[in-house]
């Protein structure tokens, strides 16, 4: 088709009215697509059929502990904030089995995992998750402890970003720099539009898998209004932001206030359930068990997620090593806001403000870094990692 | 198949309903796998035969609440190699437990025509309180595929996997979504050990602790939210005194929000 040279940063526009075709293209190519859909009064991201699937006139409210959908008059399909779930759940599932053993004769014979998943097509995937995938392949495919499970379910993703035109009352990725405009991660990325009785996306090209998709349905270039149009959502979102997470010298800030009596305020209420790093798009501890049929005849090791808050997952001989949920909570926020940069080079945090949400009780930790920046003390000298400390 | 004598498996009942046991009979499509496996030596609930003991494996139900019971469960302790207390009334005291927080002997008069006959302790309490307990599994009622996870593992000298944590983490597992954030449903989740696979926020319904209190519970700062959703002293009070009325997390709870409510 003639028209304009798909570039990474080419921008085009999609009529609402096409993305059926949009959807139907990428099933078309072999793409088990998921997308956010309406269940159990949330936003979930589950298989995605049918545009009448998205959660069209729907938004929610978001605070600390709360999450409420709320039915609105709009068309718009993604005028909602991020729900519970985020790729996590696809790219590195609850539990995974990671390989089978049967009894022959004396000894035994292991079965290797040989399932195929699926190749998905994500769609809504907002910024903050895309920094969280890259998060993750930082984690998971380093060259010395790459991840073979993960690495088979991240091949071949395609990712439709969506860039949000709404900021949520508990997300803030302003201050982390990975948001709300996805920049990263993704084959093509939509700003949704709602003008009068017009409605359309304006779609930025990410890759040329991405062009390579588009120029399977009805688009047309982008005029410069439309393209403004876009960046005014986006400058929307981004004002609109209420939280905010000041990162400088977190690290320093962290390592030198282990002990401030900070922790055991935070302690009081922490519930050690482990919903913030169930629901953290980055979190990505796992353990493994050994499981074992009545007869002694197969044998097979799983992985599941674990928890930092769980007393498991410090155990070494002779107990847990964080008894305490002070410490548990110390761990977790350490990890993220320090040791991360350390370890990987950026921050665990990718500021989407789903652990403030699903806490049970609403411990919010950009509430709980101000109150450490309040109280404690920087002693060492600051160091600057990286350019910036985004992940 | 290995040639050694196939290990005897006992099944015993103090007080309680027998739905724990149920959960065993409930097995269904393991139960042949379990019977080729284990000899069920002594298991009244399911067969006449009795095998004599010593016992390689005893699983205790119910909760110790009379002077025989107290006797009875040194004899199967002797008797047992290993000895896995199973659902709520062994490692807890059960709903029956409930007397522990009033004058037994109230009920006694009250509810027998004629109370003399009766021999009963003045509080409900889990096996462990009176005899070294191997394993607990935890449950009301226990859950069938923790107890036969416990089975293999004791069968082949392995830690069972029957994890300790929130009951959070399994609903997160499973997809449920969080009734409490979601929808403010007061649930036990947070506080209460895993192991139903979240049976009840999976329809829409809070925890109602039936695994009895997770590793590190919390209940004080989990009462504080509730109260904020709007439930009352009373109603928490009563959602603590449930099958784990006795466990200590939620006794503890329970009372200490009983005193609240009386001062209030």
């Amino acid at each position: 088709m003639p028209g304009p040279a798909l570039e990474p940063g080419t921008q085009v526009v999609m009529e609402s009215s096409d993305l059926q075709k949009f959807i139907d293209v990428l099933w078309r190519k072999g793409y088990h697509v998921v997308g956010p859909t309406v269940r159990n009064g949330v936003v979930v991201y589950d298989e995605l059929k049918s545009v009448t699937d998205l959660p069209a006139g729907w938004t929610d409210e978001q605070e600390g502990a709360t999450y409420r959908l709320k039915k609105t008059d709009g068309k718009a399909f993604f005028a909602y904030g991020i729900g519970p779930d985020s790729l996590k759940k696809f790219l590195h599932p609850p539990v995974v089995r990671l390989w089978r053993a049967r009894r022959e004769g004396a000894g035994f014979q292991t079965v290797e995992e040989t399932e195929e998943p699926p190749k998905y097509a994500f769609l809504g995937v907002r910024a903050c998750d895309l920094h969280a995938v890259a998060a993750h392949d930082r984690v998971f495919t380093s060259e010395e402890y790459a991840d073979p499970s993960y690495a088979r379910r991240r091949r071949d993703i395609f990712v439709v970003a969506v860039n949000c035109a709404k900021a949520g009352n508990t997300c803030f990725c302003v201050s982390m720099r990975t948001g709300p405009k996805a920049t990263v991660g993704f084959d093509l990325a939509l700003t949704e539009i709602l003008e009068g009785e017009r409605h359309y996306f304006v779609v930025e090209v990410g890759s040329e898998t991405g062009a390579a998709v588009l120029r399977e349905i009805p688009f047309k270039e982008a005029t410069a209004a439309e393209k403004s149009a876009a960046e005014r959502v986006i400058a929307a979102t981004a004002g609109q932001m209420r939280k905010a997470l000041d990162t400088t010298n977190i690290r320093e800030l962290l390592y030198d206030n282990p002990e401030h009596p900070f922790w055991d305020e935070v302690a009081e209420r922490c519930l050690t359930c482990g919903n913030c790093t169930m629901v953290c798009p980055t979190c990505f501890c796992t353990a493994v068990e050994d499981v074992t049929d009545l007869a002694g005849e197969t044998a097979e090791r799983r992985r599941h997620w674990d928890s930092c808050f769980t007393e498991d997952f410090s155990y070494l001989h002779g107990g847990s090593v964080r008894a305490s949920a002070k410490a548990r909570y110390r761990q977790w926020m350490t990890h993220k806001l320090a040791a991360w940069l350390d370890q990987f080079g950026t921050l665990g945090c990718v500021g989407c403000g789903r652990c403030i949400t699903w806490c049970p009780v609403g411990i919010d930790i950009t509430e709980q870094a101000r109150a450490l920046r309040d109280k404690g003390r920087i002693e060492r000298p600051s160091v600057t990692v990286g350019e910036h400390a985004s992940p | 198949m290995d040639r050694r004598r196939k290990p005897k498996l006992a099944v015993w009942k103090f007080s309680s309903c027998s739905g724990c046991q149920l959960a065993l009979l409930n097995l269904e499509d393991e139960l042949l796998q379990v019977a080729g496996a284990v000899d069920i030596a002594y298991f009244p609930e399911a067969s006449r035969a009795v095998a004599k003991g010593p016992y390689d494996l005893s699983l205790v139900e119910g909760s110790i609440t009379t002077p025989h019971d107290v006797e009875r469960i040194k004899d199967v302790r002797r008797e047992s190699k290993y000895l896995v207390a199973v659902g709520a009334c062994a490692t807890a005291g059960g709903i029956q437990a409930l007397r522990n927080f009033k004058d037994v002997n109230e009920f006694v008069s009250t509810v027998y025509a004629s109370p003399e006959y009766i021999e009963t302790l003045a509080k409900s309490t889990p096996i462990a309180d009176h005899v070294l307990v191997d394993f607990e599994l935890r449950g009301c009622p226990i859950n069938k595929r923790q107890l036969l996870e416990v089975l293999s593992a004791f069968l082949h000298g392995r830690r069972p996997n029957t994890p300790p944590h929130s009951v959070c983490v399994e609903c997160k597992q499973v997809g449920n979504t969080c009734v409490m954030v979601a929808q403010g449903i007061p649930c036990l989740g947070p506080v209460t050990h895993a192991g139903c696979g979240a049976l009840c926020p999976a329809y829409n319904r809070g925890c109602y602790g039936c695994f009895g209190p997770m590793e590190t519970p919390n209940p004080e700062a989990l009462s504080e939210q509730w109260g904020r959703l709007g439930v009352g002293e009373e109603e928490i009070v009563r959602a603590y005194r449930g099958f784990n009325a006795n466990a200590e997390a939620f006794r503890k709870e329970g009372e200490a929000r009983e005193k609240q409510d009386a001062q209030s």
